[in-house]
């Protein structure tokens, strides 16, 4: 039985699922994610930080959509 | 006896009170946009009020020790944790040779101060160890702390009381709906008097760029100026002006658009119209929004905001016989 794992961002800011905006998301629902790899970046204090899976597993839910505000501690990536 | 960084967050750097005096020379006063936090961190570990502590911002460092030490962590709600065990904030904490002090989770604020005791002892740079990373002045070799770094500590007072707190009355912050309140500048003229009531009414939200050197909103209505014949040397954007100095807290809106506050590492002057100056005592809140924080901008008078400093001096006086 699959746990589930919530990757939170430590940082407040926005949230984006890509890269840049003409680019495909890191990850989408159903990708298999190893511990440290990028999911997501956070936008603040004009430089973006890149938050990484700190488990690995299969995505299973975006709690927040693209360029939404998001603060530290909240769930932005949930694991399978 | 060092600290090791084992980790640096995202933006962490040695602060004290600052380098007040060259500002006309451009280069900014830099120091703790919290100078309440820090300094009460300071007292809670025997330091004097300006010893050089770290600044983090949302998040916070790893560091080893390699002697006992007492620390504190004031300002934001950023939970510390010694050997993975969560301790409380605005508290002295014993730190033992070999222990790491981290963090968790942001919970409140935007930026802790971390005071050791003896104090961070870098070499000062104009009288200060205060870093200001775009003029690679102060802290460690003019930047931000990095993974690896050694950081020097002075000699410990022995004053500390570990257990000792800062009572929670005492632990200002902003609240969560943000207020701060301003003081009308010379340039107050320039916008049309339905502007002038709009950016008091108006609710704004701190932006993501908002940094040391000065926080931006946005979220308000567009700011309508007073047409005039622009002035010689001064740009001719509305919002512009005949170069001038700009105060620590001065509120510049560029184009009319998005206020401006100038904070710790500003530039000290420019072709921007300042419509007023947040008030001194309000400035140390400031370092604590996150992005995203409602803020709402309240007009006072000169009378209000001498007021409100002796009320912020009190708070502080209050802090020193609570760690004394």
């Amino acid at each position: 039985m699959a746990s589930r794992h919530e990757v939170k961002s430590p940082i407040p800011g926005t949230f984006y699922r890509k890269p840049a905006p003409e680019e495909p998301p890191f990850v989408e629902i159903g990708d298999t994610v190893a511990e440290g790899d990028v999911v997501a970046l956070v936008e603040v204090m004009k430089s973006f930080h890149q938050v990484k899976a700190d488990a690995s597993g299969t995505v299973s839910g975006f709690p927040l959509r693209d360029g939404e505000p998001v603060t530290a501690g909240m769930t932005i990536v949930e694991l399978d | 006896m060092p600290i090791k960084v084992v980790t640096a967050g995202i933006m962490t750097t040695i602060q004290d009170l600052g380098r007040p005096g060259y500002y006309h020379l451009g280069i900014p006063m830099g120091g703790a946009m919290d100078r309440l936090a820090l300094r009460a961190a300071n007292l809670l570990v025997g330091n004097d009020e300006g010893a050089a502590g770290l600044e983090a911002v949302f998040v916070g460092p790893e560091l080893e020790f390699t002697e006992d030490s007492v620390v504190a962590v004031c300002g934001a709600e950023l939970p510390p944790r010694i050997d993975g065990e969560e301790q409380p904030t605005w508290t002295a904490l014993d730190v033992r040779e070999g222990q790491v002090l981290s963090f968790g989770f942001l919970r409140f604020g935007a930026r802790a101060y971390i005071a050791i005791s003896g104090g961070i002892n870098t070499p000062p740079a104009l009288g200060s160890r205060s870093t200001y990373p775009i003029g690679s002045l102060g802290g460690v070799d003019g930047r931000a702390v990095r993974p690896d770094d050694i950081l020097p500590l002075g000699q410990a007072s022995g004053g500390a009381k570990p257990g000792t707190s800062v009572p929670v009355a005492l632990r200002r912050l902003p609240g969560s709906d943000a207020e701060l309140r301003v003081l009308p500048g010379l340039y107050w003229h320039r916008i049309t008097e339905d502007s002038q009531n709009r950016f008091f009414d108006d609710t704004w939200k701190v932006a993501n760029e908002a940094d040391r050197m000065g926080y931006r909103f946005r979220g308000g209505q567009q700011l309508e100026f007073v047409p005039r014949k622009q002035p010689y040397s001064a740009g001719s954007n509305p919002s512009n002006i005949t170069d001038a100095c700009y105060p620590y807290g001065s509120i510049q809106v560029p184009n009319g658009a998005e206020p401006i506050v100038l904070h710790r590492d500003a530039v000290s002057g420019g072709g921007y119209f300042m419509l007023g100056t947040v008030i001194s005592a309000d400035m140390d809140l400031i370092g604590q929004l996150q992005p995203n924080t409602s803020t709402r901008f309240v007009k006072v008078d000169m009378d209000t905001a001498l007021a409100a400093r002796t009320i912020r001096a009190g708070i502080l006086d209050e802090i020193r016989q609570s760690t004394a």
